[in-house]
């Protein structure tokens, strides 16, 4: 299908500059897209083989921690639980993938109630047993690979959103909008010639008629 | 630049661990109670939140629509019963999205 134009000579400058442009554009997504669904594989990968890890690591983790819960009484465990001696806090900075903004975690750990370096444990080894530990161990020692999880996966969701949307702007530029606009220069152009073959036949006419008379 | 909080959201089991290590907990059993713990986390200043995939299971169009924002990461976690492959899955499926294709897990589809 064609767009619906006059077919003069100030339309198809400004076609043929509208399809020149159309074609830079198209090439450039072009680029944009496939350097995007590079840098995408790396971190989908990094963000499978990540995910593996954890997955097996924190179920471990519970699996430890239901054992604790199953040896000790309840309210002892909510007990040595209650006051965590850190908290976390998070910084966030923006970081640019191919013009994809994606967060960037940082996050320090701060020792509550304004104690001096503390153990990883809130609670005395008195009333606690040791699967506890062990859990509390694994948990604080994957943190910074959860973290690492969550802004890989953050940065994988957001340009899986990014690629999509650049593809499909590549494809309406490559089999609609280029391909019409080629058609409609094809259309005024094949018009114009026609006109001035009309043109050309009918001086032609009058001057044999012009002839014929004198 | 400001600061930002961490969040696990699960059942109790589970996520009662993640408190000595400096992350708020909020043990919840429903995936009702899920969803109003997380809509509040969200205008809370949580950066990252992690849920339990049993807990995820039914409000995933809540969950995909924070993937589509800058933050919150929504993570998600296996619970005390092992993982039901659901993170994977998710994975998987943003393969698809971005290259049209599932050529990562090498299964035709």
């Amino acid at each position: 299908m064609e767009i619906r134009v006059n077919p003069t000579r100030m339309e198809l400058n400004r076609l043929k500059k509208r399809l020149t442009m159309a074609q830079r554009g198209h090439k450039l997504l072009k680029d944009k897209r496939d350097e995007l669904i590079r840098q995408f594989m790396i971190l989908v990968r990094k963000n499978k083989d990540l995910r593996e890890h954890i997955e097996k690591e924190l179920t471990d983790a519970f699996a430890k921690f239901l054992l604790a819960r199953a040896v000790m009484p309840v309210e002892n465990l909510e007990e040595a639980l209650m006051y965590p001696t850190k908290v976390l806090r998070l910084d966030i900075h923006r970081q640019n993938i191919m013009s994809v903004y994606t967060p960037r975690f940082d996050w320090v750990e701060e020792q509550s109630g304004g104690a001096e370096e503390s153990s990883i444990y809130p609670y005395g080894f008195v009333d606690t047993s040791a699967e506890l530990d062990t859990s509390i161990e694994t948990l604080s020692k994957i943190l910074p690979q959860l973290m690492e999880l969550a802004e890989v996966e953050k940065s994988v969701q957001l340009m899986a959103e990014e690629i999509e949307k650049t593809r499909r702007r590549v494809n309406a530029l490559e089999h609609v909008l280029i391909p019409r606009l080629e058609e409609t220069v094809k259309y005024i152009t094949m018009k114009l010639d026609e006109s001035e073959r009309g043109a050309l036949t009918r001086l032609m006419k009058i001057k044999d008629v012009v002839r014929a008379k004198m | 630049m400001s600061t930002y909080k961490i969040a696990v959201i699960g059942d109790k089991d589970s996520i009662l661990g993640f408190k000595t290590i400096g992350v708020d907990t909020f043990p919840v059993t429903s995936t009702q109670a899920a969803l109003d713990t997380m809509k509040k986390l969200v205008s809370d200043q949580y950066g990252v939140i992690f849920i339990t995939e049993a807990l995820a299971q039914g409000m995933e169009d809540v969950i995909n629509e924070m993937h589509k924002r800058y933050l919150p990461a929504v993570v998600l976690i296996p619970n005390s019963r092992g993982t039901q492959g659901i993170g994977i899955e998710q994975i998987r499926s943003n393969v698809e999205k971005a290259i049209g294709a599932d050529i990562l897990f090498r299964k035709e589809g």
